[in-house]
Protein backbone atom coordinates (compact mmCIF):
# COMPACT_ATOMS: atom_id res chain seq x y z
CA UNK A 1 0.00 0.00 0.00
CA UNK A 2 2.73 2.18 0.68
CA UNK A 3 4.71 1.70 -2.18
CA UNK A 4 1.53 2.26 -4.34
CA UNK A 5 0.72 5.10 -2.74
CA UNK A 6 4.24 6.13 -2.90
CA UNK A 7 4.00 5.83 -6.39
CA UNK A 8 0.57 7.09 -6.92
CA UNK A 9 2.57 10.65 -5.61
CA UNK A 10 5.39 10.37 -8.12
CA UNK A 11 2.56 9.73 -10.72
CA UNK A 12 0.72 13.08 -10.05
CA UNK A 13 4.06 14.94 -9.55
CA UNK A 14 5.42 13.70 -13.13
CA UNK A 15 1.98 14.57 -14.29
CA UNK A 16 1.93 18.21 -12.83
CA UNK A 17 5.43 18.48 -14.33
CA UNK A 18 3.75 18.03 -18.09
CA UNK A 19 0.34 20.00 -16.78
CA UNK A 20 -0.37 21.29 -20.04
CA UNK A 21 -0.33 18.47 -22.04
CA UNK A 22 -2.33 16.18 -18.87
CA UNK A 23 -4.27 19.04 -19.21
CA UNK A 24 -5.22 19.00 -22.77
CA UNK A 25 -5.76 15.28 -22.64
CA UNK A 26 -8.23 15.48 -20.14
CA UNK A 27 -10.07 17.87 -21.52
CA UNK A 28 -10.19 15.95 -24.59
CA UNK A 29 -10.78 12.93 -22.80
CA UNK A 30 -13.95 14.56 -21.19
CA UNK A 31 -15.57 16.26 -23.74
CA UNK A 32 -15.57 12.67 -25.50
CA UNK A 33 -17.07 11.16 -22.47
CA UNK A 34 -19.65 14.10 -21.94
CA UNK A 35 -20.77 13.90 -25.52
CA UNK A 36 -21.19 10.53 -25.55
CA UNK A 37 -22.78 10.26 -22.33
CA UNK A 38 -25.32 13.60 -23.15
CA UNK A 39 -26.22 10.94 -25.93
CA UNK A 40 -27.05 8.27 -23.67
CA UNK A 41 -29.13 10.11 -21.07
CA UNK A 42 -30.90 12.17 -23.73
CA UNK A 43 -32.20 9.04 -25.67
CA UNK A 44 -32.28 6.89 -22.46
CA UNK A 45 -34.59 9.42 -20.63
CA UNK A 46 -36.75 10.18 -24.45
CA UNK A 47 -37.44 6.38 -24.33
CA UNK A 48 -38.35 6.12 -20.59
CA UNK A 49 -40.71 9.27 -21.11
CA UNK A 50 -42.15 7.68 -24.25
CA UNK A 51 -43.37 4.17 -22.62
CA UNK A 52 -44.38 6.06 -19.51
CA UNK A 53 -46.43 8.41 -22.01
CA UNK A 54 -47.82 6.46 -24.40
CA UNK A 55 -49.11 3.49 -22.26
CA UNK A 56 -52.65 5.96 -22.17
CA UNK A 57 -52.33 6.11 -26.18
CA UNK A 58 -55.02 5.01 -28.19
CA UNK A 59 -55.01 0.56 -27.97
CA UNK A 60 -55.08 0.63 -31.87
CA UNK A 61 -55.03 3.41 -34.93
CA UNK A 62 -56.40 2.86 -37.77
CA UNK A 63 -55.18 4.38 -40.94
CA UNK A 64 -56.29 4.12 -44.80
CA UNK A 65 -53.29 4.15 -47.09
CA UNK A 66 -53.60 4.71 -50.90
CA UNK A 67 -51.01 3.97 -53.13
CA UNK A 68 -48.63 3.26 -50.04
CA UNK A 69 -49.13 6.95 -48.63
CA UNK A 70 -51.71 7.75 -45.67
CA UNK A 71 -54.73 8.52 -46.45
CA UNK A 72 -58.06 9.72 -45.50
CA UNK A 73 -60.58 7.10 -43.76
CA UNK A 74 -64.38 6.53 -44.40
CA UNK A 75 -66.18 6.88 -40.98
CA UNK A 76 -68.17 3.94 -41.88
CA UNK A 77 -65.30 1.65 -41.32
CA UNK A 78 -65.85 2.36 -37.82
CA UNK A 79 -69.35 1.06 -37.45
CA UNK A 80 -67.97 -2.48 -38.77
CA UNK A 81 -64.85 -2.32 -36.85
CA UNK A 82 -67.13 -1.76 -33.32
CA UNK A 83 -69.01 -4.89 -34.48
CA UNK A 84 -65.35 -7.03 -33.68
CA UNK A 85 -65.66 -9.05 -30.23
CA UNK A 86 -63.40 -7.38 -27.24
CA UNK A 87 -63.65 -3.95 -28.99
CA UNK A 88 -65.10 -1.00 -26.79
CA UNK A 89 -64.62 2.70 -28.00
CA UNK A 90 -64.15 3.56 -31.86
CA UNK A 91 -64.12 7.07 -32.66
CA UNK A 92 -63.11 8.89 -35.87
CA UNK A 93 -60.01 11.31 -35.27
CA UNK A 94 -59.28 14.55 -36.65
CA UNK A 95 -56.45 16.13 -37.37
CA UNK A 96 -53.65 17.08 -39.92
CA UNK A 97 -51.05 19.80 -40.43
CA UNK A 98 -51.06 23.38 -40.84
CA UNK A 99 -48.14 25.44 -42.16
CA UNK A 100 -48.05 29.19 -41.02
CA UNK A 101 -46.45 31.49 -43.46
CA UNK A 102 -46.36 33.88 -41.25
CA UNK A 103 -44.04 32.51 -38.72
CA UNK A 104 -42.71 29.84 -41.08
CA UNK A 105 -44.00 26.95 -38.92
CA UNK A 106 -45.90 23.66 -38.71
CA UNK A 107 -48.56 23.27 -36.32
CA UNK A 108 -50.28 19.83 -36.00
CA UNK A 109 -53.76 20.48 -35.85
CA UNK A 110 -56.13 18.38 -33.75
CA UNK A 111 -60.13 17.82 -33.00
CA UNK A 112 -60.53 16.97 -29.38
CA UNK A 113 -63.70 15.37 -29.73
CA UNK A 114 -66.61 15.57 -27.26
CA UNK A 115 -66.44 16.81 -24.02
CA UNK A 116 -65.20 20.35 -22.89
CA UNK A 117 -63.27 19.64 -19.56
CA UNK A 118 -60.03 20.74 -18.13
CA UNK A 119 -56.96 18.86 -17.84
CA UNK A 120 -54.00 19.25 -15.02
CA UNK A 121 -51.05 20.74 -17.70
CA UNK A 122 -53.90 23.25 -19.39
CA UNK A 123 -53.83 26.19 -18.20
CA UNK A 124 -57.95 26.93 -19.46
CA UNK A 125 -60.38 24.06 -20.69
CA UNK A 126 -60.60 22.70 -24.07
CA UNK A 127 -62.68 24.12 -27.10
CA UNK A 128 -66.48 24.49 -26.23
CA UNK A 129 -67.22 26.06 -29.49
CA UNK A 130 -66.17 26.38 -33.17
CA UNK A 131 -64.48 29.72 -32.45
CA UNK A 132 -62.11 28.07 -29.66
CA UNK A 133 -58.85 27.20 -29.63
CA UNK A 134 -56.19 25.45 -27.44
CA UNK A 135 -52.90 26.12 -28.25
CA UNK A 136 -49.52 24.53 -26.78
CA UNK A 137 -46.97 26.70 -25.32
CA UNK A 138 -44.94 26.91 -28.30
CA UNK A 139 -47.27 27.74 -30.83
CA UNK A 140 -49.10 30.69 -27.62
CA UNK A 141 -45.61 31.98 -27.77
CA UNK A 142 -44.49 32.16 -31.60
CA UNK A 143 -47.91 34.11 -32.06
CA UNK A 144 -48.25 35.98 -29.38
CA UNK A 145 -51.59 34.35 -28.76
CA UNK A 146 -51.21 34.09 -24.97
CA UNK A 147 -51.73 37.94 -24.25
CA UNK A 148 -54.11 38.67 -26.97
CA UNK A 149 -56.30 35.43 -26.21
CA UNK A 150 -56.41 35.15 -30.02
CA UNK A 151 -55.22 32.99 -33.39
CA UNK A 152 -56.11 33.65 -36.79
CA UNK A 153 -55.20 30.73 -38.94
CA UNK A 154 -55.86 30.35 -42.78
CA UNK A 155 -58.12 28.36 -43.83
CA UNK A 156 -58.41 25.57 -46.89
CA UNK A 157 -60.70 28.51 -48.56
CA UNK A 158 -58.01 30.81 -48.33
CA UNK A 159 -60.12 32.63 -45.49
CA UNK A 160 -59.02 33.87 -42.37
CA UNK A 161 -60.33 31.87 -38.96
CA UNK A 162 -60.48 34.12 -35.95
CA UNK A 163 -60.23 31.31 -32.69
CA UNK A 164 -60.55 32.92 -29.21
CA UNK A 165 -57.90 31.00 -26.90
CA UNK A 166 -59.61 28.95 -24.42
CA UNK A 167 -56.39 27.55 -22.53
CA UNK A 168 -52.93 27.09 -22.79
CA UNK A 169 -50.70 24.03 -22.39
CA UNK A 170 -48.51 24.30 -19.70
CA UNK A 171 -44.95 24.08 -20.62
CA UNK A 172 -44.62 20.79 -18.53
CA UNK A 173 -46.08 19.13 -21.66
CA UNK A 174 -44.52 20.97 -24.05
CA UNK A 175 -42.41 17.14 -25.49
CA UNK A 176 -46.18 16.67 -26.38
CA UNK A 177 -47.94 19.59 -26.90
CA UNK A 178 -45.72 22.16 -28.14
CA UNK A 179 -46.94 22.49 -31.77
CA UNK A 180 -50.75 21.52 -30.87
CA UNK A 181 -53.50 24.03 -31.86
CA UNK A 182 -56.88 21.67 -30.35
CA UNK A 183 -59.66 22.58 -32.26
CA UNK A 184 -63.71 20.76 -32.02
CA UNK A 185 -63.73 18.10 -34.16
CA UNK A 186 -66.51 20.16 -36.12
CA UNK A 187 -64.14 23.01 -36.37
CA UNK A 188 -61.47 21.29 -37.51
CA UNK A 189 -63.37 19.51 -40.33
CA UNK A 190 -64.64 22.65 -41.87
CA UNK A 191 -61.36 24.44 -41.50
CA UNK A 192 -59.68 21.17 -43.45
CA UNK A 193 -62.81 21.00 -45.41
CA UNK A 194 -62.67 17.23 -44.74
CA UNK A 195 -65.06 15.25 -47.36
CA UNK A 196 -68.05 14.01 -45.48
CA UNK A 197 -67.96 10.77 -44.03
CA UNK A 198 -63.82 11.17 -43.79
CA UNK A 199 -61.53 11.28 -41.33
CA UNK A 200 -57.77 10.67 -40.63
CA UNK A 201 -58.07 8.03 -38.90
CA UNK A 202 -60.09 5.97 -36.12
CA UNK A 203 -58.73 5.07 -32.73
CA UNK A 204 -60.06 1.86 -31.26
CA UNK A 205 -60.27 0.94 -27.47
CA UNK A 206 -59.83 -2.69 -26.84
CA UNK A 207 -60.88 -4.25 -23.58
CA UNK A 208 -58.67 -7.22 -23.23
CA UNK A 209 -54.93 -6.09 -23.90
CA UNK A 210 -54.06 -9.26 -24.99
CA UNK A 211 -56.89 -9.57 -27.90
CA UNK A 212 -55.06 -6.19 -29.43
CA UNK A 213 -53.37 -8.07 -32.07
CA UNK A 214 -55.74 -10.54 -32.62
CA UNK A 215 -57.56 -7.81 -33.27
CA UNK A 216 -55.82 -5.52 -35.23
CA UNK A 217 -55.35 -8.45 -37.89
CA UNK A 218 -58.99 -8.91 -38.08
CA UNK A 219 -59.19 -5.43 -38.61
CA UNK A 220 -56.20 -5.80 -41.52
CA UNK A 221 -58.59 -8.96 -42.76
CA UNK A 222 -61.85 -6.79 -43.05
CA UNK A 223 -60.13 -3.96 -44.84
CA UNK A 224 -56.97 -4.96 -46.88
CA UNK A 225 -56.50 -1.31 -47.37
CA UNK A 226 -55.90 -0.40 -43.63
CA UNK A 227 -52.69 -0.28 -41.55
CA UNK A 228 -53.65 -1.05 -37.86
CA UNK A 229 -50.89 0.39 -36.02
CA UNK A 230 -51.23 -1.28 -32.12
CA UNK A 231 -49.76 0.59 -29.06
CA UNK A 232 -47.00 -1.35 -28.82
CA UNK A 233 -45.73 -0.46 -32.34
CA UNK A 234 -46.27 3.45 -30.75
CA UNK A 235 -43.97 2.28 -28.02
CA UNK A 236 -41.54 0.32 -30.18
CA UNK A 237 -41.46 2.73 -32.85
CA UNK A 238 -39.68 4.90 -30.03
CA UNK A 239 -37.25 2.42 -28.88
CA UNK A 240 -36.26 2.33 -32.61
CA UNK A 241 -35.82 5.93 -33.13
CA UNK A 242 -33.53 6.38 -30.42
CA UNK A 243 -31.78 3.50 -30.33
CA UNK A 244 -27.83 2.80 -30.83
CA UNK A 245 -28.79 2.86 -34.87
CA UNK A 246 -30.43 6.13 -35.10
CA UNK A 247 -28.22 8.51 -37.04
CA UNK A 248 -28.17 10.81 -33.47
CA UNK A 249 -26.04 8.26 -31.66
CA UNK A 250 -24.08 7.08 -34.67
CA UNK A 251 -23.06 10.25 -35.52
CA UNK A 252 -21.51 11.25 -31.87
CA UNK A 253 -20.81 7.80 -31.30
CA UNK A 254 -18.24 7.78 -34.28
CA UNK A 255 -16.98 11.04 -33.87
CA UNK A 256 -16.45 9.93 -30.14
CA UNK A 257 -14.66 6.66 -30.66
CA UNK A 258 -12.43 7.92 -33.90
CA UNK A 259 -11.36 11.07 -31.72
CA UNK A 260 -10.55 8.13 -28.72
CA UNK A 261 -8.78 6.32 -31.36
CA UNK A 262 -6.45 8.98 -32.41
CA UNK A 263 -5.53 9.84 -28.91
CA UNK A 264 -5.27 5.86 -28.08
CA UNK A 265 -3.37 5.82 -31.17
CA UNK A 266 -0.94 8.81 -30.53
CA UNK A 267 0.03 6.98 -26.71
CA UNK A 268 0.22 3.92 -28.10
CA UNK A 269 2.82 4.28 -30.62
CA UNK A 270 5.04 5.69 -28.56
CA UNK A 271 6.19 8.03 -26.01
CA UNK A 272 7.97 11.11 -26.08
CA UNK A 273 12.16 11.20 -25.93
CA UNK A 274 11.55 12.77 -22.69
CA UNK A 275 9.02 10.15 -21.24
CA UNK A 276 11.89 7.51 -22.12
CA UNK A 277 14.53 9.32 -20.40
CA UNK A 278 12.66 9.39 -17.38
CA UNK A 279 12.21 5.68 -17.25
CA UNK A 280 15.83 5.31 -18.24
CA UNK A 281 16.91 7.30 -14.81
CA UNK A 282 14.50 5.99 -13.37
CA UNK A 283 15.77 2.46 -13.91
CA UNK A 284 19.30 3.34 -13.47
CA UNK A 285 18.46 4.70 -9.93
CA UNK A 286 16.81 1.20 -9.12
CA UNK A 287 13.33 1.03 -9.67
CA UNK A 288 12.25 -2.24 -11.25
CA UNK A 289 10.48 -2.72 -14.39
CA UNK A 290 7.33 -3.67 -12.47
CA UNK A 291 7.62 0.03 -10.33
CA UNK A 292 7.89 1.76 -14.03
CA UNK A 293 4.86 -0.45 -15.26
CA UNK A 294 2.89 0.62 -11.78
CA UNK A 295 3.90 4.35 -12.32
CA UNK A 296 2.63 4.77 -15.99
CA UNK A 297 -0.78 2.53 -15.39
CA UNK A 298 -1.45 5.32 -12.22
CA UNK A 299 -0.75 7.90 -14.65
CA UNK A 300 -3.24 6.51 -17.07
CA UNK A 301 -5.56 5.84 -14.36
CA UNK A 302 -5.52 9.62 -13.30
CA UNK A 303 -6.32 10.39 -16.39
CA UNK A 304 -8.46 8.00 -17.51
CA UNK A 305 -11.09 8.18 -14.55
CA UNK A 306 -10.59 11.39 -13.76
CA UNK A 307 -11.63 12.72 -17.58
CA UNK A 308 -14.34 9.97 -17.07
CA UNK A 309 -16.21 11.02 -14.14
CA UNK A 310 -15.91 14.60 -15.11
CA UNK A 311 -17.38 13.85 -18.51
CA UNK A 312 -20.04 11.83 -17.09
CA UNK A 313 -20.97 14.56 -15.01
CA UNK A 314 -20.55 17.13 -17.69
CA UNK A 315 -23.28 15.34 -19.80
CA UNK A 316 -25.48 14.76 -17.03
CA UNK A 317 -25.65 18.28 -15.65
CA UNK A 318 -25.93 19.48 -19.47
CA UNK A 319 -29.22 17.27 -20.05
CA UNK A 320 -30.97 16.95 -16.97
CA UNK A 321 -30.12 20.51 -15.40
CA UNK A 322 -29.93 22.64 -18.52
CA UNK A 323 -32.13 21.11 -20.99
CA UNK A 324 -29.82 19.68 -23.22
CA UNK A 325 -28.88 22.97 -24.68
CA UNK A 326 -26.24 22.31 -27.02
CA UNK A 327 -27.14 18.83 -28.22
CA UNK A 328 -31.06 20.28 -28.89
CA UNK A 329 -28.89 22.70 -30.81
CA UNK A 330 -27.89 19.58 -33.09
CA UNK A 331 -30.84 17.84 -33.17
CA UNK A 332 -33.23 20.80 -33.59
CA UNK A 333 -32.99 20.19 -37.67
CA UNK A 334 -35.51 22.56 -39.32
CA UNK A 335 -38.02 22.64 -36.72
CA UNK A 336 -39.34 26.11 -35.96
CA UNK A 337 -41.51 25.03 -32.80
CA UNK A 338 -39.01 22.91 -30.66
CA UNK A 339 -39.57 21.83 -27.01
CA UNK A 340 -37.35 22.33 -24.31
CA UNK A 341 -36.28 19.08 -22.85
CA UNK A 342 -37.50 19.24 -19.10
CA UNK A 343 -37.10 15.21 -18.81
CA UNK A 344 -37.12 13.12 -15.74
CA UNK A 345 -33.16 11.64 -15.48
CA UNK A 346 -33.07 8.28 -16.19
CA UNK A 347 -29.18 7.19 -15.47
CA UNK A 348 -28.57 3.66 -16.98
CA UNK A 349 -25.83 2.09 -14.73
CA UNK A 350 -25.12 -0.66 -17.04
CA UNK A 351 -24.25 2.01 -19.94
CA UNK A 352 -22.47 4.07 -17.55
CA UNK A 353 -20.02 0.72 -16.90
CA UNK A 354 -19.95 -0.19 -20.45
CA UNK A 355 -18.46 3.62 -21.40
CA UNK A 356 -16.38 3.52 -18.52
CA UNK A 357 -14.99 -0.02 -19.46
CA UNK A 358 -14.70 0.82 -22.93
CA UNK A 359 -12.29 4.21 -22.19
CA UNK A 360 -10.67 3.66 -19.08
CA UNK A 361 -8.92 -0.11 -19.65
CA UNK A 362 -8.14 0.51 -23.33
CA UNK A 363 -6.43 4.36 -22.48
CA UNK A 364 -4.40 2.61 -19.54
CA UNK A 365 -3.47 -0.02 -21.53
CA UNK A 366 -2.18 2.19 -24.73
CA UNK A 367 -0.31 3.75 -21.88
CA UNK A 368 1.38 0.87 -20.44
CA UNK A 369 2.47 -1.00 -23.18
CA UNK A 370 4.86 1.38 -25.29
CA UNK A 371 6.06 2.46 -21.53
CA UNK A 372 6.88 -1.26 -21.25
CA UNK A 373 9.17 -2.04 -24.43
CA UNK A 374 11.02 1.06 -22.94
CA UNK A 375 11.40 -0.11 -19.37
CA UNK A 376 12.21 -3.77 -20.44
CA UNK A 377 15.31 -2.04 -22.42
CA UNK A 378 18.65 -1.17 -21.07
CA UNK A 379 18.68 2.46 -19.26
CA UNK A 380 21.99 3.45 -20.46
CA UNK A 381 20.36 2.98 -24.46
CA UNK A 382 17.26 4.54 -23.25
CA UNK A 383 18.68 7.74 -21.59
CA UNK A 384 20.63 7.86 -24.39
CA UNK A 385 17.99 7.50 -26.94
CA UNK B 1 1.73 12.68 0.67
CA UNK B 2 -0.06 15.74 -0.07
CA UNK B 3 -1.25 15.17 -3.90
CA UNK B 4 -2.44 11.44 -3.62
CA UNK B 5 -4.37 12.47 -0.84
CA UNK B 6 -5.85 15.16 -2.80
CA UNK B 7 -6.11 12.96 -6.19
CA UNK B 8 -7.88 10.34 -3.66
CA UNK B 9 -10.09 12.98 -1.95
CA UNK B 10 -11.44 14.21 -5.47
CA UNK B 11 -11.87 11.29 -6.97
CA UNK B 12 -13.91 10.61 -3.98
CA UNK B 13 -16.36 13.21 -4.35
CA UNK B 14 -16.38 13.01 -7.89
CA UNK B 15 -17.59 9.02 -7.16
CA UNK B 16 -20.06 10.39 -4.58
CA UNK B 17 -21.58 13.14 -6.84
CA UNK B 18 -22.50 10.61 -9.49
CA UNK B 19 -23.74 8.70 -7.07
CA UNK B 20 -25.72 11.75 -6.28
CA UNK B 21 -26.87 12.17 -9.81
CA UNK B 22 -28.43 8.24 -9.85
CA UNK B 23 -30.01 8.85 -6.12
CA UNK B 24 -31.32 11.87 -7.43
CA UNK B 25 -32.83 10.27 -10.74
CA UNK B 26 -34.69 7.69 -9.04
CA UNK B 27 -35.90 10.19 -6.72
CA UNK B 28 -37.19 12.26 -9.16
CA UNK B 29 -38.50 9.62 -11.26
CA UNK B 30 -40.32 8.23 -7.98
CA UNK B 31 -42.02 11.67 -7.36
CA UNK B 32 -42.53 12.20 -11.14
CA UNK B 33 -44.52 9.08 -11.27
CA UNK B 34 -46.74 10.43 -8.62
CA UNK B 35 -47.47 13.56 -10.09
CA UNK B 36 -46.22 14.89 -12.97
CA UNK B 37 -46.25 11.75 -15.67
CA UNK B 38 -50.08 10.50 -14.22
CA UNK B 39 -51.07 14.63 -15.62
CA UNK B 40 -49.45 13.88 -19.13
CA UNK B 41 -50.80 10.41 -19.27
CA UNK B 42 -54.08 11.88 -18.67
CA UNK B 43 -53.72 14.13 -21.74
CA UNK B 44 -52.30 11.58 -24.03
CA UNK B 45 -55.72 9.52 -22.88
CA UNK B 46 -57.83 12.17 -23.68
CA UNK B 47 -56.37 13.77 -26.94
CA UNK B 48 -55.71 10.45 -28.11
CA UNK B 49 -51.98 11.76 -28.57
CA UNK B 50 -49.40 9.08 -30.27
CA UNK B 51 -45.88 11.22 -30.55
CA UNK B 52 -43.20 13.56 -29.43
CA UNK B 53 -43.96 17.32 -30.56
CA UNK B 54 -39.96 17.41 -31.31
CA UNK B 55 -39.26 17.63 -35.01
CA UNK B 56 -42.06 19.33 -36.30
CA UNK B 57 -40.63 19.81 -40.08
CA UNK B 58 -41.95 16.84 -41.69
CA UNK B 59 -44.74 14.73 -41.20
CA UNK B 60 -42.65 11.44 -40.68
CA UNK B 61 -40.83 13.18 -38.33
CA UNK B 62 -43.45 14.74 -36.42
CA UNK B 63 -45.47 11.24 -36.41
CA UNK B 64 -42.96 8.44 -36.82
CA UNK B 65 -45.38 6.20 -35.60
CA UNK B 66 -47.71 7.03 -38.00
CA UNK B 67 -45.84 7.45 -41.23
CA UNK B 68 -46.06 5.31 -44.26
CA UNK B 69 -43.63 3.28 -45.59
CA UNK B 70 -42.11 5.58 -48.43
CA UNK B 71 -42.28 8.64 -46.50
CA UNK B 72 -38.12 9.87 -46.50
CA UNK B 73 -38.87 9.57 -50.45
CA UNK B 74 -41.91 11.31 -50.44
CA UNK B 75 -42.11 13.61 -52.82
CA UNK B 76 -41.10 11.45 -56.00
CA UNK B 77 -39.03 8.90 -56.75
CA UNK B 78 -35.47 8.42 -55.57
CA UNK B 79 -36.03 12.04 -53.92
CA UNK B 80 -33.99 12.12 -51.04
CA UNK B 81 -34.79 12.61 -47.59
CA UNK B 82 -34.46 17.07 -47.54
CA UNK B 83 -35.20 17.13 -43.27
CA UNK B 84 -31.76 17.22 -41.60
CA UNK B 85 -34.06 15.45 -38.47
CA UNK B 86 -35.11 12.41 -40.69
CA UNK B 87 -30.90 11.80 -40.56
CA UNK B 88 -30.91 12.12 -36.83
CA UNK B 89 -34.31 9.25 -36.48
CA UNK B 90 -33.47 5.97 -37.08
CA UNK B 91 -35.68 3.82 -39.79
CA UNK B 92 -38.66 3.02 -38.07
CA UNK B 93 -39.08 -0.82 -38.31
CA UNK B 94 -42.84 -0.48 -36.84
CA UNK B 95 -43.89 0.55 -40.26
CA UNK B 96 -44.25 -2.33 -41.29
CA UNK B 97 -47.08 -2.86 -39.22
CA UNK B 98 -47.15 -5.55 -36.37
CA UNK B 99 -50.03 -7.46 -38.24
CA UNK B 100 -48.19 -8.33 -41.35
Amino acid sequence: MTRHGKILEYALSSLLRRKYKSLVIIVAFMLTIAALSSVLFLTGSLKNEATLMLQEAPDIIVQRTMAGRHDLIPTGYAEEIKKIRGVGTVSPRYWGYYYDALVEANYTLLGAGSGTETLNLLAGRLPATNSECSLGAGVAELRGSGDSGELILVNSRNTGVLFTVSGIFQTASNLLTNDLVVLTDSALIDFFGFPPGQATDISVEVRNMSEVPTVAAKIRQMFPDTRPITRRELVRTYDMVFNWRSGMMLTVFCAAVISFCIMAWDKATGISAEEKQEIGILKAIGWDTSDVLALKCWEGLIIALSSFMLGITLGFVHIFFFDAFILAAVIKGWSVLFPVFDLTPHLNLFHIFIMGFLSVIPYMACTVLPTWKAAVADPETVMRG
Amino acid sequence: MLKSRVFIFCTIGQMLVIASFFLYGQAKSRADLRGPVREKQELVSRLGLTDFAIWTEARYTRHPSQTDFFSPFQDFPSSPDHFPAGSIIAPVRAAQGETQ
